[in-house]
């Protein structure tokens, strides 16, 4: 699925094309944003609350060792099963042997994005084995047979016209059936059938409590909860990094959670699972996926403490203009372009250059992740690494200047000459980018240098 | 090395040093007006509230605002001369066709509308989510601030499943259109019982 | 106090007026200005583009111009900012420390070192404010939109200080406007995309010049403005403080 053939640039640029489309996805994405604002401006404590979960997050990473064992001795004491998983296939080697083990071949599975990173449902769809994602935007993007474009909004990228052709297409509604009540009560009644009749139910992890052996789902449809209570065997899949200490700092996290992601004081449900139902299997899967080498990066370790609420989605100019999708990876906006160049830095090369560092997802991040800190900072390591190449016009602009750097300009007018030969706006070239919406800026008579040299002999040297 | 073997090593090798948990016994919140609070929050996320000083005035708003003749089934020994006292031994997809679910909550919090329901108050575990409406008790004197009171009282908990609900299933995943009952109960009414 | 006069290098080149009106409005506030007349660039379109590694010449030759004043000052948030930020000595990082420190934006020099309360300008004419990104969430010269913070702003403060001027209120007060260096070309599609919802901001909001801390901002919400053949005018605010029009 992940096959990649164009970057962000020339993704992004293809989403732009239908602009009132794009107006409108910039539009959806802000009015949460503003929502968002609107919640944390209701408490008076919200910059402290950021600071606290920063703060709790450092010490889950600085501890996450012992966290763990933790964590998974008292899984065990509360009767669910732990696995440990250290790669995509390995974690879909697990979930298949548990649903073989008992002879199942349906699952019903809640919003994971671990899973998707893991490309889990191909796996087992390869397997005999069929996945039905209950979340309406991740069943609406499955049924389309696209990854979601946001974490938390999976399908906010469609306009409810394309998602009733889809259902109209997949599930025999009604041809030019689009409003949004309509079509969720129909995706109510065909997923309710699937969660009654399913034996096993997959969900993911917000947050993990090492204290109680506790792990906390967070939803507003109750699609997980439907899934899990409904079914023989519950599966839970978390990156490591999932952990909270004790069980307290929930109040703080959850606090935080909804407001930043969409503007509510909560989220619908805030599931917290500790033991299995009476005659019901339980397993959890910890997951590194190159969690332990992140963790390892001094400069990138802090993408770890996410909670995964996409407000630096959100707020994020280019995401909003450019779509999910055009990252091109599961996580996609900022916090996705500092996590994924960890995950394959020659594939994911162009992510932190999709970005005008202009900070504001390090603003509304409620674990106060510096993500365009990070961005800066994975430029660095992806020129030095030699994939710089890989990210079109900058690449070249830049090799251009690496080529003619070792000393043949006198010292003065090297950096200075490199920049007026090579920024955009002094190149008076059709094909250059710059020039294609935007004129150039008018060339002065003189420099401000020259005026000032003219100047100041005119006037004498000491004259201000 | 196994998997947890090698993935704990990789922990131990790459975490950074120490850093410690800050002190958060400063955020708390006011107990000034939180049964106001609650339900003008309740109601703003979709939350139907009824403040009653009974359970038969409790019955006579069931009677008044849902359809009798379909499955109304309770936890509450209370309600039980009023409605189907539910079984926590049948298997939970018999629970499909519930039309309403009353259950009580141990809390409630003023500043989100959310109620606390650990399995014991549910009956079963399903029973708050696959009900078609959902109402839930919550004596007045059990409604705190925040969630930092919440879990102060919580505490470990006794329970294998808990939970808390802050209004009716929700989605808003075509075009941000807020729908009312993506998968859950379509509404949730709050009853406080003062 | 001598101020040592940074002019950032596409400044120079391409908008003489901008940095002709900081040196007027300094001397006119009784500041002792001086222009080191080696200065190129201070390396941060090659830091953006991840070759900060390469910026070492860039550093030198900046402390070799500017370590000796009391305050450095410039008419560009973006630049003072890599500056504060990345400025390195191989042989001396005190020397590089104090400079980081001395380095202003216009705007924070006139309200936080010399603290002005008046000024003698005139610009009768509806003003939008683009808040730069480096100026805004690198200097903080205002408070940003995303904090449950107190509401200040130093252009505010100083544009209020105009006659004549009227603010216009934007709907969206701290977008960034997609600039971002490397960013205009190398992601040309969104760059001039977000910079045409900033610029209809502004002009539906009223707008009749468009204002900002930062020229690389404006070279690009100018472009596109050129384009449209739209009346309104990107003007940096040293030219509006300095203006008696």
């Amino acid at each position: 699925m992940e096959t990649k053939t164009k970057d962000h640039a020339a993704l992004a640029e293809a989403f732009i094309k239908d602009e009132e489309h794009v107006n409108w996805h910039d539009g959806a994405l802000w009015w949460i944003r503003q929502k968002r604002d609107i919640a944390s401006k209701q408490i008076p404590e919200w910059e402290a609350l950021r600071e606290a979960a920063s703060q709790i997050k450092s010490n889950v990473l600085s501890n996450l060792h012992d966290y763990l064992l933790q964590f998974e001795a008292n899984l065990i004491k509360n009767g669910i099963t732990v696995h440990w998983a250290s790669d995509a296939e390995e974690h879909n080697r697990i979930v298949y042997s548990i649903l073989k083990a008992k002879e199942i071949n349906q699952m019903i599975k809640s919003k994971s994005m671990l899973t998707e990173e893991c490309h889990l449902n191909e796996y087992l769809a390869e397997r005999g084995i069929d996945v039905i994602n209950s979340d309406l935007g991740e069943y609406i993007q499955q049924l389309d047979n696209e990854p979601p474009s946001h974490i938390v909004l999976p399908c906010i990228h469609k306009r409810k016209e394309e998602i009733g052709e889809i259902f109209h297409e997949h599930l025999g509604t009604e041809k030019g059936v689009s409003d949004p009540t309509t079509l969720t009560r129909f995706a109510r009644r065909h997923l309710r059938n699937a969660f009654i009749t399913r034996r096993a139910a997959l969900t993911g992890v917000n947050f993990a409590v090492a204290e109680t052996g506790e792990y906390v789902v967070c939803t507003n449809e109750g699609n997980a909860d439907m899934g899990a209570h409904l079914s023989d065997v519950q599966i839970a899949s978390m990156g490591i990094e999932k952990i909270v200490p004790q069980k307290k700092h929930l109040g703080i996290f959850l606090r935080l959670l909804a407001r930043s992601a969409t503007g509510q004081p909560i989220t619908i449900y805030s599931s917290h699972f500790k033991k299995p139902r009476e005659g019901q299997e339980m397993h959890l899967i910890l997951v590194d996926l190159g969690r332990t080498r992140q963790l390892g990066r001094p400069e990138f370790r802090e993408s770890l403490k996410c909670i995964k609420c996409g407000a630096c989605m959100n707020t994020c100019p280019v995401y909003r203009k450019s779509g999910g999708l055009s990252y091109h990876n599961t996580i996609s906006g900022p916090i996705g372009a500092i996590l994924a160049p960890n995950l394959d830095m020659k594939r994911h090369a162009d992510l932190p250059f999709a970005s005008t560092l202009c900070g504001s997802c390090s603003n509304v991040c409620p674990v106060k992740i510096t993500i365009h800190d990070q961005l800066y900072q994975w430029r660095q390591v992806i020129v030095k690494e030699g994939f710089a190449a890989n990210t079109k016009v900058l690449g070249m602009k830049a090799m251009a200047w690496t080529l003619s750097s070792p000393g043949s300009y006198a010292r003065m007018g090297r950096a200075g000459r490199w920049v007026l030969n090579n920024i955009p706006f002094a190149i008076n070239n059709k094909l250059n980018p710059w020039y294609k919406q935007r004129e150039m800026p008018d060339g002065p008579k003189e420099s401000f240098g020259e005026w000032y040299a003219r100047n100041q002999k005119e006037n004498g040297s000491d004259k201000k | 090395m196994n998997t947890r073997e090698s993935i704990l090593a990789a922990v131990l090798k790459n975490q950074p040093p120490a850093s410690p948990l800050p002190d958060i016994s400063a955020f708390k919140g006011s107990r000034q007006d939180v049964v106001d609070n609650y339900q003008a929050v309740f109601t703003s996320i979709g939350g139907i509230v009824h403040v009653v000083n009974s359970f038969a005035e409790i019955n006579d708003r069931i009677r008044a605002n849902f359809d009798p003749t379909k499955r109304i089934i309770t936890t509450l020994p209370a309600m039980a001369g009023y409605v189907e006292l539910m079984s926590a031994t049948a298997d939970p997809r018999t629970f499909d066709d519930v039309e309403l679910a009353v259950i009580d909550a141990q809390l409630a919090v003023a500043e989100n509308g959310a109620v606390w329901l650990p399995e014991q108050h549910m009956g079963q575990r399903i029973i708050p989510y696959i009900c078609q409406h959902l109402a839930v008790v919550v004596p007045a004197e059990i409604i705190v601030p925040t969630l930092h009171e919440a879990y102060a009282q919580i505490g470990a908990g006794d329970y294998g499943f808990a939970a808390f609900i802050g209004g009716p299933s929700k989605t808003a995943d075509i075009e941000q259109a807020l729908v009312m009952g993506a998968h859950g109960p379509i509404t949730m009414t709050v009853f406080i019982l003062v | 106090m001598t101020v040592g006069l940074f002019i950032p290098c596409y400044v120079n080149q391409f908008y003489p007026q901008a940095a002709i009106a900081t040196l007027q409005l300094l001397q006119k506030l009784g500041v002792d200005v001086v222009y080191p007349p080696r200065q190129t660039c201070c390396g941060q379109p090659m830091a953006n583009s991840g070759f900060e590694h390469l910026t070492q010449e860039c550093n030198d030759l900046f402390l070799e111009n500017f370590a000796r004043f009391d305050y450095i000052v410039a008419p560009s948030a973006s630049c003072v900012l890599h500056v504060k930020q990345h400025l390195h000595s191989t042989e001396d990082q005190a020397l590089a420390d104090r400079t980081r420190s001395s380095v202003y934006e216009l705007v924070e020099f006139l309200t936080d070192v010399l603290k002005i309360d008046a000024l003698k300008a005139r610009f009768p004419h509806k003003v939008g404010i683009h808040q730069s990104c480096h100026g805004l969430r690198g200097l903080y010269l205002a408070q940003m939109s995303e904090l449950n913070a107190v509401p200040f702003s130093k252009p505010v403060q100083l544009l209020n200080m105009v006659e004549g001027l009227e603010l216009v209120d934007l709907d969206r007060p701290d977008e960034c406007c997609g600039f971002g260096g490397t960013f205009c070309v190398a992601e040309e599609a969104v760059s001039v995309k977000m910079g045409r919802d900033r610029v209809t901001d502004h002009v539906k909001n009223g707008a009749e010049y468009i204002t900002s801390v930062d020229l690389s901002c404006l070279m690009h919400l100018e472009g596109i403005l050129h384009r449209n053949k739209s009346a309104v005018k990107a003007v940096h605010i040293a030219e509006i403080l300095n203006s008696t029009m």
